[in-house]
């Protein structure tokens, strides 16, 4: 018995809306495994960590702000996925736009406007451009891997951080403390009714319907569709591949680093060692099973925003570690792909050995 | 004087020991990607390694096991990414990614009761005499097992993929697959034993971490030595003797920054602790550019996927 692939004529339309549906089930099922072999209840594992989100006001809004950080990255990755430009480097873009941002209440600290705010955000977008042209430049100039390279930068963006906030952007009178001033008035978020829902949402979801125009809509959405499927009919069309991974980082760079200024300026409200709990790394997936679509991408968001939440709901009822949330992430990743499969090919059992071996 | 000669030889023993995790996941890579396959879970297989090799270690007692257990453990997680992208032909860079966050978030979940404890350290060689020759003894006869092995295990590498029948068939796997396949050789079944000796070296290169370099379990233990592993096979042109050569160069330039940290120059830790990562970018980009437009030596079919036409 051996497994073949066969390959469909055509793009399964009915694979494509049935696939992330099938992953997610696949890594619920894997979830109940995992909590029935740790010695917790699966169904009560899965409640608490799945479906409690959703069981009051509060939680749902907090599960628009986590879903906040990862749509801004995950739509920006997926148009550079999408083009077939490997960024996997968007935690250390947001913590350049977060520092970035930054500097408008550490340098201006009086300044208290509209304008702040707008500042802040413009820094912060700024910040995650830049930081993401480095591997863009480095691709073009010297054809560096820029998966390698936005990865390195992760780290010393992070490192840049602890020093700015153990150093010289500590605050004074922070007894000692690793952070910068708090953050108030026009330095942070505008808050949506009295909960935790902030404005960051909007510009989330702006971002996403005029990234999902542009990839539909527009000439630009029609190079990058091409120079990631077919780049040598792209090149043969006059697409130039280096201004699209110029393009790509910007765009999925500038809008790690607007996420990352929100969550600064929203849930931290100053800078620390920590102000991302991987929302970088996460957004990897969430473009994945969001199918490399800015509306997928939404609903994608969401659902990893429930893990977050869940592995919260499970550290309190279960006694169950906050590295479970990041362990049903990557398995979920997993079956994404897996059953992406299903989307360009039909799978068949077939008794027998495998070719190669009745080949000789 | 006989001071100094003290100083550089602790430097040179901590280089050593910085040096060999990163050789022997690079060379796992290496192999890998030889075959044609682009393994980007690397920093997930190793940390998975230190996790189960501490675990084990500590556990049984007996670092050698520990070894062992991390070299399954590599090889383990391997299994699911061979299964993605060989028979279910998903993108290898995005499984890649997969595998490293989950080796990462399943490492913490299970290390998280190791946290804080002592560990087991691998031992040192001693042999009477050879090993109290001064300077040299304790450097050349008297390092841990696994220096030699990860020595060892370059030689053997270099000699199968240049040297033999099964190296041959290992390139032309990863050189063009459709005509390995036209010849009869199982390009599936190939890449298959390539992907698996590179998850047994990447765990071995994490167990090393967790046994030898630093006998502890912390979380995200590995700190992007995975990713570095990856750019020095770039850096070595597929060639395991260049591999050798960068992992040592790399481990002189973190034991560099610790070194420098030490002497109280005013200099602030991040900015040593940074010193890799640049390092590593500022090598890909000298090495990339040198190449220039002919990649002659990257293997051709890197990262393709193989569907046999039966």
């Amino acid at each position: 018995m051996r497994l073949e692939l066969e390959k469909r004529p055509e793009r399964s339309k009915i694979m494509a809306v049935v696939s992330p549906i099938a992953a997610v089930v696949a890594t619920l099922l894997t979830g109940a495994v995992i909590f029935a072999a740790i010695g917790i209840p699966p169904l009560k594992g899965l409640w608490v960590f799945f479906l409690e989100p959703f069981s009051s006001l509060w939680s749902i809004e907090e599960l628009v702000v986590k879903a906040t950080p990862l749509i801004l990255i995950g739509i920006g990755l997926s148009i550079a996925y999408r083009a077939n430009v490997w960024n996997i480097g968007a935690e250390g873009q947001l913590t350049a736009g977060a520092l970035a941002g930054s500097l408008v209440p550490i340098f201006a600290n009086s300044w208290q406007s509209p304008l702040t705010l707008v500042a802040m955000l413009a820094l912060g977008v700024l910040g995650g451009m830049l930081w993401g042209l480095i591997p863009a430049l480095l691709k073009i100039k010297s054809g560096a891997n820029e998966i390698l390279v936005s990865l390195m930068l992760v780290y010393v963006a992070q490192l840049l951080l602890d020093w700015l906030v153990r150093g010289p952007w500590r605050d004074p009178h922070g007894y000692n403390f690793p952070k910068s001033v708090s953050f108030d008035g026009w330095q942070t978020m505008p808050t949506i009714g009295d909960g935790r829902l902030n404005w960051g949402i909007l510009f989330a979801l702006v971002a996403a319907v005029a990234l999902a125009v542009l990839l539909r809509r527009t000439m630009k959405g029609f190079e990058i569709r091409v120079l990631g499927e077919a780049p040598r009919a792209g090149r043969f069309a006059g697409f130039s591949s280096d201004r699209m991974v110029v393009f790509a980082f910007l765009v999925s760079g500038g809008l790690a680093g607007l996420a990352g200024v929100i969550e600064l300026t929203s849930t931290v409200g100053q800078l620390q060692p920590n102000i991302s709990p991987g929302y970088g790394f996460t957004a990897i997936i969430v473009a994945f099973l969001g199918r490399l679509d800015p509306i997928g991408v939404i609903v994608a968001a969401l659902m990893l925003a429930v893990s977050y939440l869940g592995g919260e709901a499970a550290q309190v009822a279960l006694g169950l570690s906050d590295k479970a949330a990041r362990v049903f992430q990557g398995v979920l990743l997993f079956w994404v792909l897996a059953c992406d499969t299903l989307i360009l090919y039909r799978l068949r059992f077939v008794p027998g050995l495998p070719a190669g071996e009745t080949a000789r | 004087m006989n001071f100094d000669l003290h100083a550089l030889e602790a430097v040179l023993l901590t280089i050593v020991t910085a040096s060999t995790p990163l050789l022997l996941a690079g060379l796992g890579e290496l192999v890998t990607e030889r075959a044609g396959v682009l393994n980007l879970g690397v920093e997930g297989m190793m940390v998975m390694g230190a996790v189960a090799g501490f675990a084990v270690a500590l556990t049984t007692g007996s670092p050698e096991l520990g070894i062992i257990a991390a070299a399954l453990a590599g090889a383990a997680l391997a299994v699911p990414f061979g299964v993605l992208t060989l028979n279910l032909v998903a993108n290898q860079v995005a499984t890649g990614l997969a595998l490293t966050l989950l080796g990462l978030g399943l490492s913490g979940l299970i290390g998280e009761r190791f946290v804080g404890q002592p560990g087991v350290r691998l031992p040192h060689l001693h042999i009477p005499g050879l090993s109290d020759i001064p300077f040299f003894g304790p450097l050349i006869f008297g390092q841990d097992l696994l220096v030699y092995l990860s020595l060892a295990l370059a030689a053997v590498v270099s000699h199968v993929v240049f040297r033999t029948r099964l190296g041959l068939v290992l390139r032309a796997v990863g050189d063009n697959h459709a005509s390995a396949h036209a010849l009869g050789y199982s390009v599936i079944g190939v890449r298959w034993g390539a992907v698996l000796f590179g998850g047994a070296l990447s765990g071995l290169g994490g167990g090393y971490l967790s046994l030898a370099y630093t006998p502890q379990w912390v979380e995200n233990m590995t700190a992007g030595r995975g990713w570095i592993a990856l750019a020095l096979v770039v850096f070595s042109s597929w060639l395991p003797g260049r591999l050798v050569a960068g992992a040592y160069l790399f481990g002189a330039v973190t034991i560099l920054g610790f070194f420098v940290q030490g002497l109280g120059i005013g200099v602030p830790s991040q900015l040593l602790s940074s010193l890799p990562y640049v390092v590593t970018i500022v090598a890909l980009v000298v090495i990339s550019r040198r190449r220039g437009a002919a990649r002659a030596d990257t293997p051709a079919c890197l990262g393709q996927s193989f569907v046999p036409d039966r």
